[in-house]
């Protein structure tokens, strides 16, 4: 459990209420009663059910279609395919080189080739099963190796990005030198709530959507351009969301829903059952990453050697970014003063990829770590000591040449996991179903070996590489109903379940000293929140608060001022009153409504950031966060079964400003780590994926996870909104490395690849 | 499947009675493929049981069939005319929480709360069959509820904060 300190900065009356204490979720008592809607919870009138028809293979020319067979059903209203397109054909976040529907090619298993509307969902998936589509299958390129020669497979090319990273002397040598090739499977996001929304067409020939997404003003951009609106008539609203962890970044359901809504002048939903879903959304990057570190006899890195490819699958979504955080951080939170990397993101006939949480940063800390531990073997040496010796810190120099300005407190996180404490050993009559292999009683306790490993993440905080980065917040102040104020807090960012209403209630409140705040559904009628990712909304989202509320605050000491025949800066706000500064009068907030409500809409942005020059060189990132991670774990070797024991971390998170939500975005992290470490993955078959389901991709359940040991380290970040660091990525960064660790400790194996399956500890000579 | 099968005329054909957390609930024009949970959701306007999977995987549908806890995506749900039908929107009523609900809130075992109502169901049952189930009963009861958010320990905290208000109540 952690012990959190409370934030001293935090203690100034007029911050006083909420800031820093573990607010109760204001959505939390209708998620349990089964009273929230959720966007697959949805219902309108006369609304009518969408489906899609997708590709069963990676690659194939698509020689005739006919939807005739689909528009004989009764109950079928609409089939639609590119043929039928009036917008743009393709979409995409940073490139548009995704078709809407497949055009004359299919590029990947589960490509959208058709959408049918019909009054059943039934009626929907049958007409969708009956279009008869002639396909001439071509051989798939699944090798992300072979791609970035082999002929183009789409008319941009088959190289989303080369990024080279030249820093000190690229050909520096060490004393000890240790190299190693490791790979990372495709991990899916699988958030619960399936991609689903409902698409209403208005009366002025616009639609409204209601969907569940992470970035509501970038779906609207990339569907009025396919629907050829103008993005005024084009309005999104946030629905409730199932979770996303990257997966909802790229548009799944959008344009076709919008389409079919537009085309039979109806409501049409749209939901996508578990096995659309595993089609319907790109995965993590599958990686493999070739690694040399040098290092002086006594321990210091002296250089990082480093090539690896990432398989973006066929279409680029974010794999230009995923890149380029993948080799920024490569070396893992050490100082390096020489570094040479090559990252290659590619195109494939496999599935897409995308964002997922740590995104970039975990591939290559899965090798990395993997990388420090094999050094600390040849060196004799500690591995925790190490990392200690070489551990990043304020003012270094990264291998893009930036220098650090932020917190930095690696070894701190290092040395606070390395003395949490260890759990105990494992008990000779320990219950069945707390060995490896669980419920079915397979490992005797006498068989199983315990191993200890050791992990250190970090990623970049919001956008880089000059992205200009924001977040728009509107903060309304009024008299409510009952002649209290009130606030209402209205933003585009998308809550997906990591609590951000709880912080931008409490911001609100400490901001203006108010107890009623009323956060708006988000929606696109205000200006841009960003994407909920990159660990951004609590700093972005939440420092677009702070700045409409200050806005607000000085209208409010303004009027106080006029009452009472003072200057502005000689009145304060604190605990609900507008007070002069030597508290000899004072003005309720009620009263200084009284003249009407004030609002105020204000942009926050963060620091500049620079794009990367030839050589990878430039400062790219504005704010970092680190984690350390070590891992306990229960191994029979001869069955190859894992039970994970124990996971303690040590995370860098700025300032708590809600500490049960950090605890729980910690908990959640490193249970996707630990699916990484040993289960997770979607398995492919030629470019097909053969495990579309939860009954064969496995997700950590509530007896494969195991106590999570936490502690913060809390050092204010500069320039971020009350000096909080985003939480919710470092857990899922370094935690399979840590697992991992503990694998190759207890059973001596090299284990290169993640996730570790089975026959990779049973059968390995 | 012939498209001939697949005509609306075949769909909208059943008619039959749900007994739900109490009530009778006739359902017409029902096409007789449809889960227990399709109809709750969409027929009788009970969204509160979830559709994560639909493949009996994620538990996030879990209702009480004649007491016996189900996948309802995994029944039909013509098959359940005669049985008593428990769902999550039957645990409470309307402005109040049960003792389970209460600690999944105070306790922070709820983020995106898609797999929560399931595995509300799934602890009150466990809680009802055995008041004194430990922390590995409970694991192995709910090792059938998915969650992707909060890794279980909120919800561990939950339970075991369910338990002592139970125990000081009893005493």
């Amino acid at each position: 459990m952690p012990a959190p300190s409370m934030p001293s900065t935090f203690t100034r009356k007029r911050r006083a209420p909420g800031l820093g204490e573990s607010v109760l979720r204001p959505d939390a008592p209708a998620k349990t009663k089964g009273q929230f809607a959720f966007s697959s919870d949805l219902w309108m009138e006369g609304m009518l059910w969408g489906a899609t028809l997708r590709s069963p293979h990676p690659s194939a020319r698509i020689r005739s279609l006919d939807p005739a067979p689909a528009l004989a059903i009764g109950g079928v209203h609409a089939v639609i395919t590119n043929d039928d397109l009036w917008g743009s054909r393709t979409y995409g976040l940073e490139h548009h080189d995704q078709p809407v529907f497949a055009d004359q090619v299919v590029r990947y298993h589960g490509e959208p080739v058709a959408a049918v509307a019909a009054d059943h969902p039934e009626i929907a998936r049958r007409a969708a099963a009956a279009i008869a589509v002639d396909y001439e299958v071509l051989d798939p390129l699944v090798d992300s190796e072979a791609a970035i020669t082999a002929p183009p497979i789409h008319p941009d090319g088959n190289l989303f990005r080369h990024l080279k990273i030249r820093f000190g002397d690229p050909g520096a040598r060490g004393e000890v030198v240790v190299e190693g090739d490791y790979e990372v499977g495709m991990q899916d996001q699988a958030f619960l709530g399936p991609e689903s929304g409902l698409a209403v067409p208005s009366e002025d020939g616009g639609v409204e959507l209601y969907v569940a997404t992470q970035w509501l003003h970038v779906d609207r951009d990339q569907i009025a351009a396919c629907l050829n609106l103008p993005r005024e008539k084009v309005r999104l609203t946030l629905a409730g969301t199932g979770g996303a962890f990257g997966g909802r970044e790229d548009l799944s359901m959008q344009i076709h829903a919008c389409l079919l809504a537009l085309v039979t002048r109806r409501p049409v939903k749209m939901v996508y059952s578990r096995e659309e879903s595993f089609f319907g959304h790109v995965h993590r990057h599958p990686a493999r990453l070739w690694y040399r570190h040098h290092a002086t006899r006594d321990g210091r890195l002296v250089s990082v050697e480093s090539r690896m490819v990432f398989d973006g699958g066929a279409y680029a979504s974010s794999s230009t970014a995923v890149i380029s955080n993948a080799c920024a951080f490569a070396p893992g939170p050490y100082f390096v003063p020489n570094a040479k990397v090559d990252g290659y993101a590619v195109r494939t006939n496999n599935p897409p990829c995308g964002a997922m949480r740590g995104f970039g940063a975990v591939q290559t800390s899965f090798a990395a770590e993997a990388q420090m531990d094999k050094l600390a073997a040849a060196l004799g040496m500690d591995p925790v000591e190490l990392r200690l010796a070489n551990a990043l810190k304020q003012h270094d120099q990264l291998i893009t040449g930036q220098v650090i300005i932020g917190t930095a407190p690696v070894a701190e996180c290092i040395t606070a996991c390395r003395d949490l404490p260890l759990p105990e050993p494992l008990a000779a009559d320990a219950p069945a179903l707390s060995l490896p292999g669980g419920a079915g009683l397979t490992a005797l306790a006498g068989d199983v070996r315990r191993g200890v490993g050791f992990a250190v993440g970090f990623k970049n905080l919001g956008f880089s590489e000059g992205f200009d980065d924001y977040s728009t917040a509107r903060v309304r102040l009024e008299l409510g109903p009952a002649d209290e104020p009130l606030a209402t807090v209205h933003l585009a960012t998308a809550e997906v379940g990591q609590g951000f209403v709880t912080v931008a209630m409490q911001i609100a409140r400490a901001e203006l000293g108010v107890r009623e705040v009323v956060v708006q559904a988000a929606d696109t009628q205000v200006g841009s929140a960003g994407s909920t990712s990159a660990s951004r909304q609590t700093m972005m989202s939440g420092g677009a608060i702070q700045m409409a509320c200050s806005a607000v605050r000085e209208v409010l000491l303004e009027r106080a001022a006029l009452d009472l025949h003072l200057a502005p800066a000689d009145m304060v706000l604190e605990e609900g009153e507008l007070v002069t500064r030597d508290g000899g009068a004072s003005v309720s907030l009620a009263d200084a409504l009284r003249a009407g409500p004030i609002e105020a809409t204000r942009e926050f942005h963060h620091a500049p950031t620079e794009p990367l020059d030839e050589n990878g060189q430039g400062n790219a990132h504005w704010s970092l966060a680190f984690a350390a991670h070590r891992a306990v774990v229960d191994v029979d070797p001869e069955l190859g079964l894992v039970k994970v024991v124990q996971v303690a971390t040590a995370q860098d998170i700025g300032k708590a400003l809600n500490p049960l939500a950090v605890t729980g975005q910690i908990e959640g992290g490193i249970a996707q780590g630990i699916g990484l470490a040993v289960m997770e993955e979607i398995v492919l078959d030629q470019g097909k994926v053969r495990n579309p389901s939860f009954t064969d991709y496995l997700l950590p359940t509530a007896l494969d996870m195991p106590p999570v040991v936490q502690t913060w380290i809390e050092q204010p970040e500069r320039g971020a909104p009350y000096g909080a660091k985003g939480v919710g990525e470092p857990p899922t960064v370094s935690s399979t490395g840590a697992v991992v660790a503990a694998i190759r400790q207890a059973t001596g194996l090299p284990l290169r690849r993640v996730p570790v399956r089975p026959d990779d500890i049973a059968l390995t000579p | 499947m012939s498209s001939d099968e697949a005509t609306g005329a075949d769909q909208a054909t059943e008619r039959y009675t749900l007994s739900v957390n109490g009530t009778d609930r006739p359902v017409a024009d029902a096409w007789i493929g449809e889960s227990l949970l399709y109809v709750l959701r969409e027929r009788l306007g009970l969204p509160g049981s979830k559709n994560a999977c639909e493949q009996g995987e994620c538990g996030s549908c879990s209702v009480l069939l004649d007491g016996v806890l189900v996948a309802s995506c995994c029944v039909l749900a013509a098959d359940a005319a005669g049985s008593d039908v428990r769902t999550v929107e039957g645990l409470s009523p309307e402005g109040e929480l049960t003792d389970v609900q209460r600690a999944f809130v105070d306790q922070g075992a709820v983020q995106c709360g898609f797999c929560i109502p399931g595995m509300i169901v799934a602890i009150h049952d466990l809680l009802d069959r055995r008041p004194d189930a430990d922390e590995l009963a409970l694991r192995e009861a709910i090792s059938g509820n998915l969650c992707r958010c909060t890794g279980y320990g909120r919800v561990f905290a939950a339970f075991h904060a369910v338990k002592q208000e139970r125990a000081r109540a009893s005493t």
